[in-house]
């Protein structure tokens, strides 16, 4: 089998690269590219531990072959932040305590930006559903859903919403 | 709020978790992560039966693939090295396999993937054996035996405590309910994975990258390893990427460390192994599997008067620490309530399945199921509500229990009083709806089940007013960081951000026993305020010269050392380090502290002070189960700690809401499903983990009784979460339905089956 030479535009850069056409985009962002912020957790697409955007939709990167991401723009956890300037979304999952391990973190942001893009101000069950695909071990989910609510609508009666801050758009 | 508590400025605050920034910016290394120039994947064949002779191994075909480095069979692995608690477990099996997690080779190649092929022409020929998977039918006389050489598969441990007379209190007993209740292995289910990378520098000094909760006594095993290798002498450094998840899962060495190492040393290369999630459910440990036996009684005014216990623990074919978690289950036994008469008999028992080993809470959910469903059962009988049943039997503070467990601050009467008053509000009793409650006992300041109950801390200070310390605590996740970072930061007068902890590395970190019995709030937080006291003290002594006051006079708030009303008197503390540092015969301002807290070691009939303070928790659950599938749905939780004093209220709101989540999969969905010892759900779509999509509304009340042990009045927190957990479940089932689930997980199938049999 011989590598071939792929472009891939991540986080708005073109990034050409070496795969093998069976090679995961996961496998290829990770081990090639040393993005390493995806996270393999289960391999099989159940976890969301590896979740990316493709196009602005979050889709699995362990399941998708870098080939497939050829001609799409791929947004990384890493492509989150603007810098070091931390996204609205970024920033509330640390002040709401919804990292603890960290290990499932980039997946569920990447789940809860794609959600927030469409719907900035999700009630508890629409975050619920779209989280329905990350696990987490650490957290309960309770305080991530909050920090995804939360984001763009910052709440008077929630200690850890920076209330004093305008509502987020 | 306490006065106490307002007037802290760093403890008591939810400050956000100190490395969360680099997490939520993918920017955190954990093992998966971390490569070194010139690696090669190690990875490890396991076996294909439950029992088995190894009658031949042919490893030529794996030799010769290229891209393999080498290959390591059983018989090139010396014979002394063992591992576990009982020292009953080769890294690789040469002869027999007693497991399917049995390790019989490995591998070390340039990538995963040759390294994967290379597993596959590994020729092994076996002569299976008949396994034995039940371990009450293990312990019948003419049960196969799992090792040849032991008399019997039952191990050899002391576990039984006899307090007051068992006999006797049942006899003046009005009441008396007896039943058995079983539990499953359930896993950890980290979401990293596990994995080490070892590698030796020139000189055959060792480096090992791995997810661990033991850094310290890792370090230990691995230098036996080395010895065993014929390397004397030599060092060993343990360093601990970021870990992702822990829950107990890693407080043992395991093969794949042992592996990596031996690997390593013969490639001599850096060697690392990552599980996929098919090997992370089949080849690391479940909590034991129970099956309990209890009886108790109580007299006609609903006070206990006995409880007597027999418990049957699944060891699986090795043994791990799992082994001792009988040694917690007595806490719950011997002081959850006040009742002096108790007995405890529990035999560990060899089987062929997966061998066992901690998990959040230590034996402690599986020995409070029993009690507390066992509880609710003889409420009914003797005709008193449950809540106050648990009323008149509630342990108080200031007392000792027939463990000669000291009590001394104990919040359990509040923590009821709280639950009740949720579980009472509400709408009139809806058709198949139903609460239920459940208490816990734990370990709050420690456990002494080493010879140390220690943790060490080397604390300095820079030019700059900003704080690096070193600590022998672990982080995993549950905020060991964030506790030390805002002890020290009270105690100095700093901001939490000013504190640097250091935790990751055994050349520089000082010695600690792990992160266990979830006493790193307690423990390794009175370790971080002792050493910050002392420099502190060394402070107070330069300023008193300046000031020209005694040193006691001076203090430390916002980043200033000042004398209280005099405002000449005060410096910016990054101005007087400086000081101290830049001047003939200068000082550094640094310190060290060893903190051993005042608990004591089990004595021979396993009476002693465990821990130097307890936490107490009551929870309590509304459920609404469907009749028509079984189904139990969780409508309304409440958790209820005496947690002594919370230093970081939003840290500990997360421990307590996982943990509660991990203990609703204890009780309602979680299951290794093991068919004559071989796991059938290893995956996440057949072992079944709570999602974000099944809302479960968790209420965390803390009650602050402020120990005076603890670091800031601090108790541990990290495993009652999922501890009362299940019974409460099953109790609040009970309350829905009348049907009572004795065997968890309380399944749509058990309680369809179960209101079968109820309705005829």
């Amino acid at each position: 089998m011989e590598k071939i030479q792929i472009t891939l535009n991540i986080n708005d850069k073109l990034c050409e690269v070496m795969v093998y056409h069976n090679d995961t985009l996961l496998e290829v962002l990770r081990d090639e590219l040393d993005l390493t912020g995806s996270k393999e957790s289960c391999g099989e697409g159940v976890c969301g531990s590896c979740t990316i955007h493709m196009d602005g939709k979050p889709v699995r990167s362990c399941l998708t072959l870098a080939m497939e991401a050829v001609g799409t723009k791929i947004r990384t956890v890493e492509g989150l932040a603007n810098g070091d300037e931390l996204s609205d979304l970024q920033q509330s999952f640390i002040d709401h305590g919804a990292v603890q391990c960290g290990f499932c973190t980039s997946g569920m942001l990447m789940s809860a930006d794609a959600l927030l893009k469409n719907n900035p101000k999700p009630d508890e069950k629409t975050v619920r559903k779209a989280l329905g695909g990350n696990i987490c071990r650490c957290t309960g989910y309770a305080k991530i859903v909050e920090a995804v609510a939360h984001a763009c609508n910052p709440q008077d009666d929630c200690p850890d919403c920076k209330t004093d801050s305008k509502v987020r758009e | 709020m306490s006065k106490k508590n307002s007037e802290f400025s760093v403890v008591g605050k939810r400050i956000p978790k100190l490395d969360a920034a680099q997490k939520a910016m993918g920017r955190a290394e954990y093992i998966q992560d971390i490569k070194v120039p010139g690696m090669l994947y190690g990875r490890i064949l396991y076996s294909k039966y439950a029992s088995a002779k190894i009658i031949k191994i042919d490893i030529s075909k794996a030799v010769a693939l290229p891209g393999v480095h080498t290959v390591l069979p059983g018989e090139d692995v010396p014979e002394k090295m063992k591992m576990g608690f009982y020292k009953d477990n080769p890294p690789i099996k040469k002869d027999k396999v007693c497991s399917f997690r049995d390790e019989v080779a490995a591998v070390a190649a340039i990538n995963p993937e040759i390294a994967k092929k290379a597993l596959d022409l590994i020729e092994i020929e076996y002569e299976e054996q008949i396994g034995i998977f039940d371990p009450e039918k293990a312990m019948e006389k003419d049960a196969p035996l799992v090792h040849e050489h032991t008399k019997s598969n039952v191990l050899k441990l002391p576990w039984n405590i006899h307090y007051g007379d068992v006999d006797k209190g049942e006899k003046e007993s009005a009441f008396v309910v007896e039943d058995r209740f079983t539990t499953t292995g359930v896993t950890h289910c980290c979401m990293g994975t596990s994995g080490a990378l070892a590698l030796f520098d020139a000189t055959e000094n060792l480096t090992v990258y791995t997810n661990t909760q033991i850094p310290s006594l890792a370090q230990k095993d691995f230098l036996e390893t080395l010895k065993v290798l014929g390397l004397k002498n030599k060092r060993v450094r343990v360093i601990k990427p970021i870990i992702g998840g822990g829950f107990g899962s890693k407080l043992d060495t395991y093969a794949y460390e042992h592996v990596a190492i031996l690997l390593a040393y013969k490639c001599r290369k850096p060697v690392k192994i990552v599980f996929d999630r098919v090997e992370e459910f089949k080849a690391t440990s479940t909590r034991q599997p129970t099956v309990t036996y209890i009886k108790q009684g109580c007299d006609k005014n609903g006070k206990l008067t006995f409880r007597d216990i027999r418990m049957v623990l699944d060891n699986g074919a090795y043994t791990s620490w799992g082994a001792t978690t009988p040694t917690v289950m007595m806490m719950p036994i011997s002081s959850l309530y006040r009742v002096k008469n108790v007995r405890y008999d529990a035999k560990c028992v060899y089987t062929n399945n997966t061998y066992s080993q901690a998990m959040r809470g230590y034996g402690n959910p599986q020995a409070t199921f029993a009690i507390e469903s066992n509880i609710d059962m003889l409420a009914e009988e003797a005709g008193i509500d449950p809540i106050e049943f648990r009323r008149i039997n509630q342990n108080v503070p200031n007392e000792t229990t027939p463990q000669d467990f000291k009590i001394t601050t104990c919040g359990l009467a509040e923590c009821i009083n709280e639950v009740e008053k949720e579980l009472k509000s509400g709408t009139a009793k809806e058709k198949g709806v139903g609460v239920g409650m459940a208490s816990l006992i734990h370990v709050g300041g420690g456990a002494r089940i080493y010879k140390s109950d220690g943790c060490g801390a080397i604390l300095k200070m820079d030019d700059y007013g900003k704080v690096d310390i070193f600590t022998g605590g672990t982080d995993m996740g549950q905020g060991m960081d964030n506790i030390t970072a805002q002890i020290v930061a009270e105690e100095l007068g700093l901001s939490a951000e000013d504190i640097n902890v250091v935790h990751t590395d055994t050349d520089i970190c000082p010695w600690d026993v792990g992160a266990h019995a979830s006493r790193s709030t307690f423990v390794a937080g009175n370790a971080a305020l002792g050493a910050a006291k002392k420099v502190k003290q060394k402070i107070q002594e330069f300023a008193s010269k300046f000031f020209d006051v005694p040193a006691k006079e001076i203090q430390f708030k916002d980043k200033l050392v000042f004398v209280p009303g005099d405002q000449e008197k005060s410096m910016p503390i990054d101005k007087l380090l400086r000081k101290a540092h830049f001047s003939q015969n200068g000082t550094m301002l640094m310190a060290d502290y060893f903190y051993d807290p005042d608990n004591e070691s089990f004595r021979k009939d396993f009476k002693c002070n465990l821990s130097a303070t307890y936490t107490f928790g009551v929870h309590g659950v509304k459920v609404k189960v469907d009749e028509e599938t079984g189904k139990v749905e969780v409508l309304d939780y409440i958790a209820a700690h005496d947690v002594g004093q919370a230093i970081n209220p939003l840290l500990l709101e997360g421990q307590v809401y996982g943990g509660v989540l991990m203990g609703l999969g204890y009780a309602l969905t979680e299951e290794v499903v093991q068919k004559n010892g071989e796991n059938m759900n290893a995956n996440f779509r057949d072992y079944k983990l709570f999602t974000a999509k099944d809302a479960v509304n968790i209420k965390a009340p803390v009650f602050e009784t402020a120990d005076e042990a603890g670091p800031f009045g601090a108790k541990g927190i990290g495993e009652p979460g999922c501890v009362p957990t299940a019974p409460a479940v099953a109790n609040a089932v009970y309350d829905a339905v009348g049907v009572r689930i004795k065997d968890l997980p309380i399944t749509p199938e058990k309680v369809l089956a179960a209101l079968k049999e109820k309705n005829g």
